[in-house]
């Protein structure tokens, strides 16, 4: 397999054999920065365009094709359109927080990003606490969206906020579980070591029946955490206008836009990383062969068909199951997923210390 | 590069393009000024009353609820990394802090803590 490591040890030397090491680690900065805005820039494109697309199909339309080929220049119409979109602030609202929520949003979900295992060695952020550090950024995230609610000075939006905060705040502690039982069968927390574990077999194989209930458990919360699909409701658009950010106008909106799709990126390839071996080739022990002609499919093509199968997969949640109520959706959360959960948790801390597994 | 510095690069990239996409929409968007635009929006009609009012109070309720579980994440994190090496004691003890958590919960469900009323 490839390592895009060499790539980057290449530029590294290149750039110290004519720069000074402050200079040099400058210029990588600014190279990583730039990366990563390009790609977070193009998913969000893809992501917007394959969103409208497939949600066309699944109502028998035809979706966006009049810009360009196949409608494939929409989403740049669009961000065009929103970037040139006047900037309308309310009279009362709180300046400062209105001002700083899109930021939050924004940031979280970049540092999340940040941390996707795009291919082997294609990593920006490897914390030794990887899989803690994600959580903890994705987290930031509900402060923006509640100081979005609380600063516009409109109902819609506080009720919008709080309904989103409790659902983000009520799901993350079922990722927080499942993300654990991962890491007791991982026996570490970095995200390039939890892939490393996973080369003879994706932990959603090796990890026998707690790992697929900690896999569909993820699923549902992660949908959650998107504030997408079924548990829409903090955005209900039939009840509360546009939830959180309907008072926000132009590219102000936009970044809530680009955040919403950009997170359903980062839960998928957290799915991917977790559960489906990241960058990782599908490798049968003992199948030499095949994992052979396995590992001549690059580590980049296997993250993304992974990552896009599950966000295909929660894309056809949105338009398969009706929106829940606000009880319903605490009551899934607290009193089904949460205590299946700590009792997979357990089972999976028993199977690892009795060595029942692959 | 360290990991520090590649936290802190990524971290400015996203200020960078919240602040660049800020500046190119301030430089571009038109303005129009209007009063009316100033209201915030519901439906139409004039907004009556304060927006910044008490809430309902489950919201709270859940965000306590949430701190108690949250914490515990954070203390199993460490645990979770050890477990192979700790083997059989590290269920045994984990098991005291799961009973007394689980009994949080038991009595908040008992309390109807978790119903929404």
């Amino acid at each position: 397999m490839f390592d895009f490591s060499e790539i980057t040890t290449w530029i590294d030397q290149f750039l110290r054999t004519y720069l000074e090491p402050w200079g040099a680690v400058l210029v990588e900065g600014i190279l990583v920065g730039l990366a990563l805005l390009v790609t977070y820039a193009i998913i969000a494109l893809v992501l917007i365009y394959a969103e409208r697309k497939i949600c066309a199909f699944f109502q028998c339309r035809l979706g966006p094709n009049r810009v360009g080929p196949l409608g494939l220049l929409q989403p740049v119409a669009d961000m065009i359109k929103i970037l040139l979109k006047e900037l309308i602030v309310i009279k009362k609202s709180d300046r400062f927080l209105y001002e700083l929520a899109p930021f939050l949003v924004i940031v979280s979900s970049m540092l999340a990003f940040g941390c996707m295992p795009f291919g082997r060695g294609l990593l920006a952020i490897d914390f030794n606490v990887g899989v803690f550090f994600i959580m903890a950024v994705s987290s930031i995230g509900v402060l923006g969206i509640l100081l979005a609610g609380w600063s516009s000075n409109n109902k819609f939006t506080l009720i919008g906020a709080m309904r989103s905060g409790a659902q983000m705040i009520s799901y993350e502690l079922s990722i927080g579980v499942t993300m654990l039982t991962v890491v007791v069968f991982a026996g570490s927390m970095q995200i390039s070591e939890i892939i490393n574990q996973q080369y003879n077999g994706w932990f959603i194989f090796t990890g026998h029946i707690p790992m697929i209930i900690a896999f569909i458990i993820y699923l549902i919360a992660g949908t959650a955490e998107t504030n997408r699909g079924p548990f829409d409701l903090p955005e209900a658009e039939s009840e509360l206008t546009a939830g959180y950010h309907t008072e926000y106008s132009g590219i102000h909106f936009g970044f809530y836009y680009l955040a919403e799709y950009l997170n359903m990126f980062i839960v998928s390839g957290i799915a991917s990383l977790l559960f489906l071996g990241g960058w990782m080739p599908l490798h049968i022990p003992g199948w030499e062969a095949f994992n052979e002609i396995m590992n001549y499919i690059p580590s980049v093509i296997w993250f993304i068909i992974k990552t896009a199968v599950i966000m295909f997969i929660i894309i056809w949640f949105k338009w398969t199951f009706p929106r829940l109520r606000i009880d319903q959706l605490i009551k899934l959360e607290w009193k089904y997923l949460l205590p299946i959960g700590l009792l997979n948790l357990l089972v999976m801390t028993l199977m690892v210390i009795l060595g029942w597994h692959f | 590069m360290t990991n520090l510095t590649l936290f802190v690069v990524v971290f400015l990239t996203g200020v960078a393009l919240v602040a660049a996409a800020l500046a190119i929409a301030q430089l571009t968007a038109p303005r129009s000024f209007n009063p009316q635009k100033g209201e915030p929006y519901e439906c139409g009609i004039p907004t009556r009353g304060e927006s910044w009012m008490q809430f309902r109070v489950g919201y709270y309720l859940f965000a306590i609820l949430f701190l108690m579980f949250d914490v515990e994440t954070v203390f199993l994190f460490p645990w979770a990394v050890l477990v192979r090496d700790l083997g059989a004691s590290a269920l045994i003890s984990v098991s005291f802090f799961f009973a007394v958590l689980v009994l949080g919960l038991a009595y908040a469900w008992k309390k109807g803590a978790l119903e929404w009323k």
